[in-house]
């Protein structure tokens, strides 16, 4: 059986399990964190930042966080709060994200942040870079304009055997995720649609399938993002 | 082609973790590694291209077209652009016939742009096939160029004024100089290899730990976590396999302390290493070496095959029982992040560098998930000098926070460039008298990830607990434009070497970067100053120290030279909206006319 241990989220005692991911076990106890990157079922990295807490005092990623015995969570101040509006921002300067024209929009997780978040003009100068529609692959389309580099692609998709099928190449503002053409090459289409489903905004999208829902009644529409778990 | 990768590959066992010498060995033979032969070195290996690619791409000495039978790498540091660097590289494009970025059409040199060398006691300095050509001129270039023309080799070009010291040892014949100014009594006092050892080894594992901490050593790559209490943490983590790394990545722009550690002193950091290996229970060790000190290569590995001959390295080392330590090189292929202890793991694993998540700290899991220290080239060398010398010598030196001594690096406008060992609490100033510099304006303390101080600070002592650093030390002089000469020089290093991985450090190195030079531009406002500064508190969440301090560069010189921006502000009507720029606007325009 598993052991539970005592912590506090924002200065209420909570349970959870010894070694439970943060973000999991604050969702457990009605306390919602901002996640980008982080995907359930899938190793998390740190890497968009939206989900860092006050741990002890220190500012640490929640998705990389265990919990363990007499943690003291913060989870919501002015300045994490601004924080996180502020990566929202940047992640729309810094790719070419046009939401109206946007297959994903209304799911994505990117603009449903800002909207939490009250986007109206970033505060961050548009970088407008030159980046390309990737549409060779037979089953999969990669939209590098609205990729976030969130990884949930590398770190979730791999073909039978086990292997990588995404990867980072470059680095820094250049950082870009590739396709593997030989890995990629016969993905079933359940897997094409795991891929599209595990990308946060609209840059991995399935060729051949059109979408159900309409504009206007898809998932974050009329609920804000973390509404589910906590106002 | 096929053959050459083959043969590499099989010479590394296939092992994917090896990537990073595999990949070196095979642009060695080859020249660059092109799609096709990254898709045939996935191939042997048996792992997708994707993870080749990601290695290869992310390295600045990994080339993806040929660069020339002769690939000039001319450092566009601060400090080389402060010792005429322009003028250099004016030069070699007019000999080469072809622009920075290119190879000339002849196909005989290519002409590339790169950071810090680890060489700005010589400025402006260049790699050429990895070998080092330091104070160089317009006329130097120029004879370089027509050198190469005349169909000289790499040796003929460097010609035979070596430099002092091991420099001119038979496996290193380089052109570089020591330039050791001050020698302090830990690094380069007289050393005899093997005697510590001896010592150690009939201490236990434990007493040499407690010797450590009682000494109070702390890690000399600036950060300075009590090096002790690091061996204590892998020793005691779980596991048969433990491994002793020495980061000798110093990539901070401005440091270059452990390129001469390395010629002068490298049986010290060996030794070094195997005292920790003795006091945290590990077999294997590690030397991590920027792709910069490649010219060591040989002669690190002839001064490894001695301590093994003299059984200080190798098994039952000194003769005792379960001791067995040896020691490999690593080299890098062109990354600062790769100095992060984490990055660097993942990049002697055969990854791109980018910075794990902590915990597990590298004590714990590191590399290849087993209990790792990694300690800086200085602070080893610090371990054989308590060990020999004891705790209470080591501890006679420094400061309240800061016993002992530091390798600083001097560089910039003074007269005495070079290494100064001093203990720990010499203020801003003495250092400034020692390398006979006049009419400072500013002092680049710690590097770019440190601080940039003015007059008014040259008081302050380097210490942990005041001015820490990992041993840069850049003079600035008074005629120097400091916001165009040193601040957007460090602002275009950290964009080109953030990871990418982190949202704040890949976006707004960059972003920092754009509105820094419209101030320069004398487009900025004050409201771009104010939004600098707040990107800082951004920036603190990042994941690695790169990315923490990306904009130090600009937040210090904002704190402590405000007058310097705030007279570049745009005079027009403060209601004016900034945000229009009119050069660029007409940019296009101004290509189309310029073409005719």
């Amino acid at each position: 059986m598993a052991s539970f241990v005592r912590f506090t989220l924002d200065g209420r005692a909570c349970l959870a399990e010894e070694g439970a991911q943060l973000v999991a076990a604050a969702k457990e106890c009605g306390v919602y964190i901002p996640t980008l990157c982080n995907y359930p079922g899938i190793p998390p990295k740190g890497a968009c930042r939206i989900c860092t807490v006050l741990v002890n005092g220190i500012p640490q990623t929640a998705c990389t966080t265990k919990v363990v015995e007499d943690m003291a969570v913060v989870t919501r101040t002015p300045e994490l709060e601004e924080f996180r509006k502020a990566v929202v921002e940047i992640l729309f300067a810094e790719g070419n994200h046009l939401c109206p024209s946007c297959e994903r929009s209304g799911n994505c997780e990117l603009q449903a942040l800002a909207y939490r978040y009250r986007v109206t003009v970033p505060h961050f100068p548009y970088l407008f870079p030159k980046r390309d529609v990737e549409a060779w692959h037979p089953k999969l389309v990669k939209d590098h304009n609205r990729c976030i580099q969130c990884k949930r692609c590398i770190r979730g998709i791999h073909n039978a055997e086990g292997k990588a099928i995404f990867a980072f190449g470059k680095r820094g503002d250049k950082v870009v995720i590739n396709i593997d053409p030989e890995t990629s090459k016969n993905i079933s289409d359940e897997l094409a649609q795991r891929a599209m489903d595990i990308c946060p905004v609209g840059a991995i999208l399935r060729k051949g399938k059109g979408f159900d829902t309409p504009i206007g009644r898809r998932k974050y529409d009329h609920q804000p993002i973390g509404s589910e778990v906590q106002a | 082609m096929e053959k050459n990768i083959e043969a590499i590959t099989a010479k590394y066992r296939g092992d994917a973790t090896r990537l990073m010498d595999i990949l070196i060995d095979i642009q060695d033979e080859l020249g660059c590694l092109t799609p096709a032969t990254v898709a045939r070195i996935a191939g042997v290996l048996g792992i997708p291209q994707v993870d080749v690619e990601q290695t290869v791409s992310f390295y600045h000495f990994f080339a993806r077209e040929p660069r020339g039978r002769f690939a000039v790498y001319l450092n566009d540091s601060v400090v080389a652009n402060f010792y005429g660097r322009a003028e250099v590289a004016a030069a070699f494009e007019i000999a080469a016939g072809c622009r920075f970025g290119e190879v000339s059409a002849d196909g005989l040199l290519g002409l590339f742009h790169t950071a810090c060398i680890g060489m700005s006691d010589q400025e402006p300095a260049a790699l050429i096939n990895g070998q080092v050509f330091p104070r160089l001129t317009p006329d130097k270039a120029r004879a370089l160029v027509a050198g190469m023309r005349a169909g000289k080799t790499i040796e003929e070009l460097k010609g035979d004024k070596y430099g002092d010291g091991q420099n001119s040892h038979p496996l290193v014949r380089a052109l570089v100089k020591n330039h050791i100014r001050q020698r302090g009594p830990t690094v380069f006092s007289d050393y005899t290899p093997g005697i510590a050892l001896a010592k150690v080894t009939a201490m236990t594992s434990a007493e040499v730990i407690a010797a450590v901490k009682s000494a109070s050593v702390r890690g000399r790559g600036g950060a300075g976590f009590p090096t002790g209490m690091k061996w204590e943490f892998a020793r005691r983590a779980p596991g048969d396999v433990k491994y002793i790394f020495c980061n000798a990545d110093e990539g901070e722009p401005g440091t270059f302390k452990d390129r001469v550690i390395l010629t002068e002193r490298p049986q010290m950091v060996f030794e070094g290493m195997a005292i920790a290996a003795y006091a945290v229970g590990a077999d294997h060790g590690i030397l991590y070496v920027r792709n910069e000190y490649r010219y060591l290569r040989a002669y690190l590995e002839q001064v490894l095959a001695v301590l093994r001959a003299q059984n200080l390295l190798g098994e039952r080392i000194g003769g005792q029982a379960g001791f067995d330590f040896d020691i490999s090189i690593q080299f890098g292929a062109g990354a600062y992040v790769c100095g992060e202890e984490s990055a660097l793991i993942e990049s002697a694993e055969g990854k791109r560098g980018e910075p794990r998540d902590r915990p597990p700290f590298p004590v714990e899991k590191g590399y290849l998930q087993r209990p790792t220290v990694v300690n800086n080239v200085e602070t080893l060398c610090s371990a054989v000098q308590v060990v020999l010398k004891g705790a209470e010598w080591y501890n006679r030196m420094g400061t309240e926070q800061s016993k002992g001594t530091k390798v600083l690096c001097v560089s910039g406008d003074c007269d005495q460039p070079g290494i100064y060992e001093v203990e720990w609490g010499f203020a801003v100033n003495d250092i400034l008298a020692m390398a006979k510099a006049r009419d400072v304006q500013a002092v680049q303390v710690g590097g770019p990830s440190g601080a940039c101080i003015g007059p008014d600070e040259f008081g302050r002592v380097l210490a942990y607990e005041d001015l820490a650093t990992g041993g840069s030390f850049i003079i600035i002089g008074r005629h120097r434009d400091i916001l165009r000469d040193v601040v957007l020089n460090f602002a275009r290093f950290f964009r080109e070497e953030s990871c990418g991985s982190c949202v704040p450090c890949r976006a707004l190195t960059g972003m920092a970067q754009v509105v820094l030079e419209r101030i320069i531009a004398g487009q900025g406002t004050a409201e771009d100053v104010a939004r600098l500064q707040a990107w800082q508190k951004i920036m603190r969440n990042n994941r690695c120290g790169l990315g923490q301090t990306a904009l130090n560069p600009i937040v210090t010189t904002i704190r402590n030279f405000r007058p310097l921006y705030e007279a570049r502000l745009s005079r027009g009507d403060p209601r004016f909206v900034p945000s229009f720029d009119l050069p660029a606007a007409v940019r296009d325009y101004e290509a189309a006319v310029a073409n005719g």
